[in-house]
C-alpha cells in the first residue's frame, strides 16, 4: 500500500477559544455541582472576609482617632515638674503659667495644682484612708477650654464659684463617689469642708488625669485648703506649626532655674501610640485571616482535583471534539479562578459589611480601605490559580482514549 | 482550495499502513492493520469484543497514535503533526459518536450539541443556530431545552449523533451506536447515519451486530487486532 504523497498543505491550526466561551465553560463546571462550589468558595470567602474586616475595622478605628485628634487638636503641650537631681519631686515656679503664656505662638496657657493636703469623701463619715485615688486639683477657670473638655452636667468653675467651696468632678471621680448629677444640694466632704458639686465633666481624652480628679478653684484652694499655689501641670496651646518650636523653649520658660527638671509632653502622642499598639493586634488577626485563606485555597485545590477525577470522560469527549491540551487546561484553570474569585468577592462584601456594622455600632466612621478589598480579590485569584494549576495540568495530560474509557 | 488541497481531495480519506498499537502492559490491541477508506464510504468495522475495534476507531480519529506503522487522515500524516495540530484536525474534520453518549448531564440538549462546534472557532450564536437545525433534522426539535436524563436512550443517541454531525465533519466515526438500543431505535439510528452519508459524510460504524454490518455497503471484519475480512478487498491495492 502506498502512502499519500503530498503533505505540503498548511498544517491544521486550532481555532481560538473565545474568552466568553472559556468563562461559560468554567461556570458550567461550577453549576453542575452548585453545593460543592458554594462550600469551597465559602472557605475562601471566610478567609477574605476576616482579612477585609480586620483591615476595615482597624482603618475605621484609625479614622475615628484622626477625627478625635482633629477635634481635640494636636497642638496642646503639657508641662510638669520632674524630679530634682537628688530624686526629690520638683515643682514649677508660681510664675510659670504667665511666662508660658508670653511665648509668642502660645494662644492659651493654664494650669492645675495638686492640693496634696486634702482628700475628698462622699461624706464626713468615711474613714480617711478611703480616698478612692481621687486627686484634688486646684484649677484655673480657663482650664476646660484649653483641654477642650466639656461638662456632662452642671457648670464649670467661674470667677465666682472659684472663691467658694464648689467642686467640679471628673467623670471617673464622680462615678467613684457615686454622684450621678450635679445639683445645689449635692455636697462632698473635701479637706474637712463641705463642697457643693457644681458640675461633672465628660471624659477628657487629652487630659485623662482630670477624669479622676476633683477640681476646685485656685483661690479657695489656697484660702481654705492650704494649697501652696505651685502649679503642677501647665497646659498650653499654640498654632499647629509652632508646636515644635514652643516645645523647645518650654523647659527654660517654665522653670528658668532648673530647665532640666521640667517634663514636656504632648498628650495627643499618647493617643496615637495607643493606635500603634492596636496595629500589632491587627497584624496578628491579619495573620489568622491569611491562615483561613490558605485553608480555603487548599479546599479549592481539593475540589478541583476531585472535579478533574470525576470528569475524565468529559475531558476525553472534549479532546475528541477537538480541544487542545491548552484549552482543557484553560477550562479547569478558569473554573478554579471563578470558584475562588467568587469566594473572594463574596468575602470582600461580607468583610465590608462586618466592618460597617462594627463601626456603626461603635459610632466610628466606616472606612474600608480599597487596597484591602482589591488586594483580597487579587489574592484569591492568585490562590485560585495556584490551586487550579495542578488539577488543570493533570486534566490536560490525560490521554484522550483513557479518559474516554472511564465510566 | 489550493493545488495541494486538490491533490489531497483526490486521495483516500483515511489510510492505515501496517498499523500496530500496543499498550504499556504489552497488550496488543491492533496487531497489523492496513486499510484505506475512500471519501464518501459508508462502512462497518465488525468483530467480537476485544478484537481491537475501538482502538482502531481511535487511531482513525487521531485520538490515539500507532505504536508502529502510519496513519494518514485527509492527507495528513498523523505522526508528523503535534498534539495541538491533531486537535485542530479533529475539530475540523472528525465527528465521534460514543457508545456511552458522553452527554453533559446538567446542560440542555441544544447546548450539548452546540458544544460540537466549540473548538472550531464558531461564535456562540451560530453554534446554537446550527445545533438547532441539526436537532430538528434528526427529529429532536421538541427536545431542545430538555436535559439528557429526560430523554430515552434512543433520543440520547440521536443527540450524540447530532453533536458529531453539527460540525459537518468529513469523517463520522460511530462506536456501537446501536449497542445500547432496542432494535427499533437501532434501525432509526442506521437511517440517520445513512442520511448523513447521503449528505456527503464518510461514515465508519463500529459494531458487533452482524445485521447492522450487513446493512452497510462495506464491511471490515476484525479479529484479534487483525483484518480477517473486507468486502472491498478487491478494490484495495
Amino acid at each position: 500500500m502506498s502512502a499519500p504523497a503530498a503533505t505540503t498543505r498548511q498544517r491544521p491550526v486550532p481555532a481560538r477559544l473565545w474568552a466568553a466561551d472559556l468563562f461559560r465553560l468554567g461556570g458550567a463546571g461550577l453549576r453542575a455541582r452548585p453545593l460543592r462550589a458554594v462550600l469551597s468558595a465559602l472557605g475562601i470567602a471566610i478567609g477574605i472576609a476576616a482579612m477585609v474586616a480586620v483591615l476595615g475595622i482597624s482603618a475605621s478605628s484609625r479614622a475615628q482617632l484622626r477625627s478625635t485628634l482633629d477635634q481635640l487638636g494636636t497642638n496642646m503641650l503639657t508641662v510638669s515638674p520632674g524630679q530634682t537631681l537628688f530624686g526629690e519631686q520638683s515643682h514649677l515656679p508660681d510664675e510659670s503659667v504667665g511666662m508660658v503664656a508670653r511665648i509668642g505662638p502660645v494662644a492659651t496657657a493654664t494650669a492645675t495644682g495638686r492640693v496634696s493636703t486634702a482628700n475628698v469623701y462622699r461624706n464626713d463619715r468615711i474613714p480617711t484612708g478611703e480616698t478612692g485615688g481621687i486627686a484634688i486639683l486646684a484649677a484655673r477657670t480657663d482650664l476646660l477650654a484649653t483641654v477642650h473638655g466639656s461638662v456632662a452636667g452642671g457648670t464649670w468653675l467661674n470667677a465666682a464659684t472659684a472663691r467658694y467651696p464648689a467642686v467640679v468632678l471628673g467623670a471617673e471621680a464622680a462615678k467613684l463617689l457615686g454622684i450621678g448629677a450635679a445639683s445645689p444640694g449635692t455636697q462632698v466632704w473635701l479637706g474637712g469642708h463641705w463642697f457643693t458639686v457644681v458640675g461633672i465633666l465628660d471624659p477628657v481624652p487629652l487630659a485623662p488625669e482630670l477624669d479622676t480628679a476633683a477640681l476646685v478653684g485656685w483661690p479657695v484652694a489656697t484660702g481654705l485648703l492650704g494649697f501652696d499655689g505651685h502649679p503642677t501641670t501647665v497646659y498650653e496651646r499654640s498654632s499647629d506649626d509652632a508646636v515644635q518650636a514652643v516645645r523647645n523653649v518650654l523647659p527654660q520658660t517654665a522653670n528658668p532655674e532648673h530647665p532640666e527638671e521640667v517634663q514636656v509632653s504632648r498628650p495627643s502622642d499618647a493617643l496615637a501610640a495607643k493606635a500603634a499598639v492596636n496595629s500589632t493586634l491587627t497584624g496578628l488577626l491579619l495573620g489568622l485571616g491569611a491562615v483561613a485563606l490558605l485553608v480555603g485555597g487548599v479546599g479549592v485545590a481539593n475540589t478541583m482535583v476531585i472535579s478533574v477525577l470525576e470528569r475524565r470522560s468529559e475531558v476525553g469527549l472534549r479532546r475528541s471534539l477537538g480541544a487542545t491540551r491548552g484549552q482543557i487546561r484553560s477550562q479547569f484553570l478558569t473554573e478554579s479562578l471563578l470558584l475562588s474569585g467568587l469566594g473572594g468577592a463574596a468575602g470582600a462584601v461580607i468583610g465590608a459589611g462586618v466592618t460597617a456594622g462594627y463601626a456603626l455600632w461603635r459610632g466610628w466612621p466606616v472606612a474600608v480601605p480599597p487596597y484591602a478589598s482589591v488586594g483580597g480579590v487579587v489574592a484569591t485569584l492568585l490562590i485560585g490559580g495556584l490551586a487550579g494549576l495542578y488539577p488543570a495540568v493533570r486534566a490536560s495530560r490525560l490521554s484522550p482514549t483513557e479518559a474516554l474509557a472511564t465510566p | 482550495m489550493s493545488a495541494a488541497d486538490a491533490v489531497a481531495g483526490a486521495q483516500p480519506l483515511v489510510v492505515l499502513d501496517r498499523v500496530r498499537r500496543e499498550y504499556d502492559a504489552g497488550v496488543v490491541a491492533v496487531r497489523r492493520v492496513s486499510l484505506r477508506i475512500e471519501r464518501g464510504e459508508l462502512m462497518a468495522v465488525c468483530g467480537p469484543s476485544g478484537s481491537g475495534k475501538s482502538t482502531l476507531l481511535h487511531l482513525i480519529g487521531t485520538l490515539d497514535r500507532p505504536s508502529e506503522g502510519s496513519v494518514w487522515l485527509d492527507g495528513f500524516d498523523v505522526a508528523a503533526l503535534s498534539d495541538r495540530e491533531l486537535s485542530a484536525l479533529r475539530a475540523s474534520r472528525v465527528g465521534f459518536v460514543f457508545q456511552q453518549f458522553h452527554l453533559a448531564a446538567s446542560v440542555p440538549v441544544l447546548d450539548n450539541v452546540a458544544d460540537g462546534l466549540l473548538y472550531a472557532g464558531v461564535a456562540r450564536r451560530e453554534r446554537r443556530e446550527r445545533a438547532e437545525q441539526v436537532l430538528c433534522r434528526l427529529g429532536l426539535g421538541h427536545r431542545l431545552d430538555h436535559r439528557p436524563h429526560e430523554l430515552s436512550g434512543g433520543e440520547r443517541q440521536r443527540v450524540a449523533i447530532a453533536r458529531a454531525a453539527v460540525g459537518e465533519p468529513t469523517l463520522l466515526l460511530a462506536d456501537e451506536p446501536t449497542g445500547n438500543l432496542d432494535s427499533r431505535s437501532g434501525g432509526q439510528m442506521l437511517e440517520l447515519l445513512r442520511g448523513l452519508h447521503a449528505r456527503g459524510t464518510t461514515v465508519v460504524v463500529i459494531t458487533h451486530d452482524r445485521d447492522v454490518a450487513g446493512a452497510l455497503s462495506r464491511r471490515v471484519d476484525l479479529r484479534d487486532g487483525e483484518v480477517v475480512g473486507d468486502t472491498a478487498a478487491g478494490a484495495a491495492p
